[in-house]
């Protein structure tokens, strides 16, 4: 496990939360990734949505120039891999978001609705952990 | 310039994924094994990173909303849907089971793809499907209840 380093988590959620509220701030729309990408395709208005994506991946590439390590995170194997894919897919599109639109979004409009949906995934998230790491 | 803008807001989520350590399976997953606290070896990152992001977009989306119409758009797509129903914890629940097998949820997936990793690649196009059968599923469903209009709060 990697040492708890506080302070940058601390700034990097500042980060997140900066993203999210330039977003409405500018365009007016909310930062949830799953409902951006799910709308990605299908929508009309998409050239936003795709700039914000794309936004997302080359945020990596340009931290890696000033020296932050690029590194793939750990997977499991790879039908758990596709089998979580899909439940997280599916899961996020039936309850319209995840942990940005829900969790960040959802909460700072203080909606009880993204209050419900967080509690629950987390809840079940760490169910899961609990039956796949100690049992 | 809003796409300009998108692409900038994605930058920066972009960052705060990769500098607070949300990219890293280990690290979600080490906050989610809560029994882990027994033994000293829970990793609180990720309620840190919650705490600070919302210190700052509470008072953020406040100011938005006061403000009403946004800086570079006519209008604010803000959520309409209040209702805590059985689809929006049946979706958070299925969605929770996901995170916790790998510990991705779609932004840091996403942001991932930047590694090129061939697991992430296919916890993606695993996540696409997921999306595209649940729409597939809904509009079949929706074409018996006509006139349902369907609002993203994310």
């Amino acid at each position: 496990m990697a040492a708890f380093d506080p302070v940058s988590a601390a700034i990097g959620g500042a980060l997140i939360g900066l993203a999210a509220t330039l977003l409405m701030l500018l365009t007016g729309r909310i930062a949830g990734v799953a409902g951006i990408l799910g709308d990605l395709v299908g929508s009309t208005d998409r050239a936003w949505r795709l700039a914000f994506v794309l936004g997302l991946i080359a945020a990596p590439l340009a931290l890696s120039l000033f020296g932050s390590a690029l590194r793939a995170p750990p997977m499991p194997g790879l039908v758990v891999v596709a089998v979580a894919g899909v439940l997280v897919g599916f899961g996020t599109r039936l309850g319209n978001g995840c942990t940005s639109g829900h969790g960040i979004c959802g909460i700072a409009r203080l909606s009880p609705r993204s209050i419900a949906a967080t509690m629950t995934f987390m809840i079940v998230a760490m169910l899961v952990v609990a039956i796949t790491r100690h049992l | 310039m809003p796409i300009l803008a998108a692409f900038l807001c994605g930058i920066i989520f972009g960052a705060g994924l990769v500098i607070s350590g949300m990219n890293d399976t280990a690290r979600v997953l080490g906050f989610l094994d809560v029994l882990a606290i027994r033994t000293g070896g829970w990793d609180p990152t990720l309620a840190i990173v919650m705490a600070a992001a919302l210190a700052v977009s509470i008072p953020g989306f406040w100011l938005a909303r006061r403000r009403g119409r946004p800086v570079l758009a006519e209008v604010a797509a803000w959520p309409s849907k209040t209702a805590i129903d059985r689809r929006l914890l049946a979706g958070a629940a299925l969605f929770g089971a996901g995170w916790g097998l790998v510990g991705l949820c779609p932004g840091p997936a996403i942001a991932n793809l930047a590694t090129l990793s061939p697991a992430v690649l296919l916890f993606v196009a695993a996540m696409l499907a997921g999306m595209a059968a649940h729409d597939v599923w809904r509009r079949r469903h929706a074409a018996s209840i006509a006139g349902t209009a369907v609002m993203a709060d994310g």
